[in-house]
């Protein structure tokens, strides 16, 4: 729980992956208020989305992707809350249930002889093919971290590529009252 | 547009809004327009520091002493910078201060102009939060905002950045009612979780048999009617009460219930009853390294209730039964009508049974020193300090070092907002900036800094300070010639070597204080104290007394670093054998 040379007392449970959603004012310097809370405080970043929500253009809503023990989760929540122009934060992997998607752009070196292959496995993954000026091989694939993650695996072992992920988003499947 | 007056005078219009009658500052060409606003009014005081570190903590000291917010004014670049010290001191002890910067105009924002520097950047990390204000008619809506959030739930320091242009350009000023601010914005508790909390709280007290009150900070926070109704509840239980660093005062030392201070230099019998206590009471403290000792031995067998206002307090560092989150006056209110109501007492015969087992860890005697021979030793001072102003009005602050344990340890404080000491971050060069603050709160106080050789030389500019508004603040140097705390650690944990901890070449600070036009004093002997410390108190004017005391003293009792509660070493067992003592070294 606390990474303290005064060794702690109780029993640490396991790390494990944790998306969290933060709401926020959408006001100068917010992003660097949560981020410098987390390097600050020692705490893991591994992935961060940034985008103002649809329907309000003075929220934003940051998804972060971190790990720790719950008891450092739950101190993360706690110490985001602090942050002033923080609405909410949502630790989605406790609320049960949420999907999360992430997108990919990969550059991918093709020749004559890889050709076949990279189509087939694109084609496999659903992958969709970006047309460009400059006409090179551009492919974007959505979906769950774990599936991207397979998709760039298998597609490094045909050829050499380029890769930007957004890191995933995520929302909450839990049924909300449509009536409202 | 007919209402339009400029930047600069919202500022003031705000602060006058506000209640603010001083203002602690430094000019500078950023700050100017502000300056110029200042000069036409006198509605509000403005005491001209020595340096923006000091202004901060004479705010800080201002603030503590008072209860009201403090507010300071420095200039953009150095100016802003120098603060950066004295805003995380503010937060570490959630003291409510409202900072002015400064800032060079916008248009020459990012070009790396003179004076310039990324004040929301750098400050963003030690306040509780700041603002870059672009828009002149957003000014008093921030001021407005700062203010609630510097006084809102758990108290700290807010930082207002102002480029120079928004100070001179026009707009219009919206008073304090007018402003909505959005509650996810401020502290608000729940009061349905607190109310089941509080009953479960009450009844786990309710049948202790070993129970102690360990109080905090947070009780000085929630105003004096906190330390009035935690007074009230601990007299209803009977239990024991140990305060930390930042909470003396709340519970007067005098009272039968307080064991005095816990923690690394605490009581004896304060730490041992941590250590063996069923039902702990932690009112407003947070569970700091200083005073747990080693987490992993932190009182075994206890069941913990919590009570703070800021909820990531909670389990932060040592997991708690009951966690209660909310002001302190409120949530003790509702335990002692809650106590009432159910009628509960504890069971006498095992509260007397931990009466006599506390009152056998009494007789140790911790604080015992030897206090033989002419020289004077530190605590004997401290002694002597506390029973020549027992009976006068007194604001004790300290710098850092043994000399704020042996003030802590040995001056007995029986009110709260009269011990003003840096804890969270301690701060060489806190005390005696404020003392000049505290003065300007109490003028007719007697305000006493209890200082080290090595602390007071951070500030001493503001000497001139204290001397130019006629403050009688009071430095009671206790002279050791060392960085007295910095040699008994290497003493205690690096094998005796004093590695550039003596002070050499220290200024005679008699002639220091003369120089200033202040008084100064000075005891070498015991038969000397008594006198210096009468001359001091009578003299109306700013004194150093400058206290010869023994050098190589160490401060006891002491918890070293990674060390339990229940192992505390004492002045007797000094010598004891060096490897133990090494391995706690990496520790601070
Ligand atoms: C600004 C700052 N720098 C360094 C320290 C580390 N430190 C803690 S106590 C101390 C020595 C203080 O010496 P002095 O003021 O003479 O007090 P004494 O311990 O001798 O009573 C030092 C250097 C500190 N607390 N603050
Ligand atoms: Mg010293």
């Amino acid at each position: 729980m606390n990474k303290s040379v005064y060794a702690s007392p109780d029993q640490v449970s396991e790390t494990k992956r944790h998306i969290l959603t933060v709401l926020v004012d959408n006001e100068p310097g917010v992003l660097a208020r949560v981020i410098g809370m987390f390097s600050g405080r020692g705490y893991n970043i591994d992935s961060l989305n940034v985008a103002e929500v649809s329907n309000d253009e003075n929220i934003s809503r940051i998804t972060i992707v971190t790990h720790g023990t719950s008891e450092v989760v739950s101190q993360i929540e706690k110490q985001l809350l602090r942050i002033v122009p923080v609405h909410s934060v949502t630790n989605l992997d406790q609320e049960g249930s949420s999907v999360e998607a992430e997108v990919a752009l990969v550059y991918i070196y093709i020749s004559d002889t890889n050709k076949k292959k990279v189509y087939q496995l694109c084609d496999f993954y659903r992958a969709r093919k970006i047309e460009n000026e400059n006409n090179t091989t551009i492919f974007e694939i959505a979906g769950a971290s774990e599936r991207v993650n397979r998709f760039i695996k298998e597609i490094n072992e045909i050829t050499k590529v380029e890769i930007v992920r957004s890191g995933p988003v995520a929302i909450s499947s839990i049924k909300k009252n449509e009536e409202e | 547009m007919n209402n339009e007056i400029t930047g600069a005078e919202i500022v003031l219009k705000s602060l006058a809004e506000q209640g603010v009658e001083v203002v602690f500052g430094y000019p500078g060409g950023a700050v100017l327009p502000i300056y110029d606003t200042l000069f036409k009014q006198n509605s509000i005081k403005h005491v001209l520091v020595r340096q923006e570190g000091g202004a901060i903590h004479a705010a800080e000291g201002y603030a503590r002493s008072t209860g009201k917010t403090g507010v300071v004014l420095v200039t953009s670049g150095p100016g802003a910078t120098n603060v950066v010290t004295g805003l995380t001191d503010a937060m570490m002890d959630s003291v409510p201060i409202v900072c002015i910067t400064g800032q060079v105009p916008q248009h020459l924002i990012g070009s790396d102009a003179f004076q310039e520097c990324d004040t929301t950047g750098i400050t963003r990390p030690c306040t509780k939060h700041n603002y870059l204000v672009k828009d002149v008619n957003k000014l008093s809506s921030v001021f407005h905002e700062a203010f609630t959030i510097a006084q809102n739930g758990r108290p700290g320091p807010v930082l207002i950045d102002i480029p120079k242009d928004v100070q001179f350009a026009s707009g219009t000023y919206e008073e304090k009612n007018k402003i909505i601010i959005p509650s996810h914005r401020l502290f608000e508790p729940s009061p349905d979780f607190e109310k089941n909390k509080i009953e479960e709280a009450v009844e786990l007290i309710s049948k202790a048999k070993k129970p102690i009150f360990y109080i905090g900070g947070g009780c000085i926070n929630s105003g004096p009617k906190a330390s009035t109704l935690v007074r009230e509840f601990i007299n209803m239980v009977g239990s024991p009460v140990t305060m930390t660093l930042m909470g003396l005062g709340v519970v007067g030392s005098s009272d039968k219930n307080s064991l005095g201070m816990l923690g690394m230099h605490g009581m004896y019998e304060a730490n041992m009853a941590m250590h063996e206590c069923d039902v702990m009471i932690n009112i407003g403290a947070r569970f700091d390294d200083r005073v747990t000792g080693r987490l992993d031995a932190f009182s075994p067998n206890s069941k913990k209730i919590h009570i703070d206002i800021d909820e990531s307090n909670i389990n932060k560092t040592i997991n708690v039964d009951v966690p209660i989150i909310g002001d302190v006056k409120q949530v003790v209110e509702k335990m002692i009508s809650v106590w009432k109501d159910k009628k509960y007492k504890i069971d006498t015969n095992s509260l007397n049974l931990w009466w006599d087992k506390i009152n056998k860890w009494k007789e140790v005697d911790c604080l015992n020193y030897n206090n033989e021979g002419k020289q004077i030793k530190p605590q004997y001072a401290v002694q002597r300090l506390y029973e020549l102003t027992k009976n006068t009005k007194t604001f004790i602050t300290t710098e850092v070092g043994q000399h704020q344990m042996w003030a802590a340890q040995f001056y007995k404080f029986e009110e709260p907002n009269r011990w003003l000491t840096s804890g969270g971050l301690g701060t060489m060069g806190y005390g005696f900036p404020a003392a000049i603050g505290a003065q300007v709160g109490h003028p007719d106080a007697l305000v006493v800094d209890i200082a080290g050789d090595a602390s007071i030389l951070m500030n001493i500019q503001e000497m001139s300070t204290a001397v130019q508004y006629r403050l009688p603040v009071k430095i009671f140097i206790l002279n050791n010639e060392y960085m007295g705390m910095v040699r008994q650690w290497q003493e205690l944990l690096h094998g005796g070597r004093y590695s550039e901890s003596y002070t050499d070449s220290l200024p005679d600070f008699v002639k220091l204080a003369e120089s200033y036009k202040a008084v100064g004093l000075r005891a070498k002997t015991t038969d000397e104290l008594d006198d210096v410390i009468t001359e001091m108190i009578e003299t109306k004017n700013t004194v150093i007394a400058d206290i010869w005391v023994t050098k190589e003293e160490n401060c006891f009792p002491m918890i070293q670093s990674g060390s339990a509660h229940n192992e505390m070493m004492l002045s007797k067992d000094q010598k004891q054998d060096k490897k133990s003592a090494e391995k706690g070294k990496i520790l601070v």
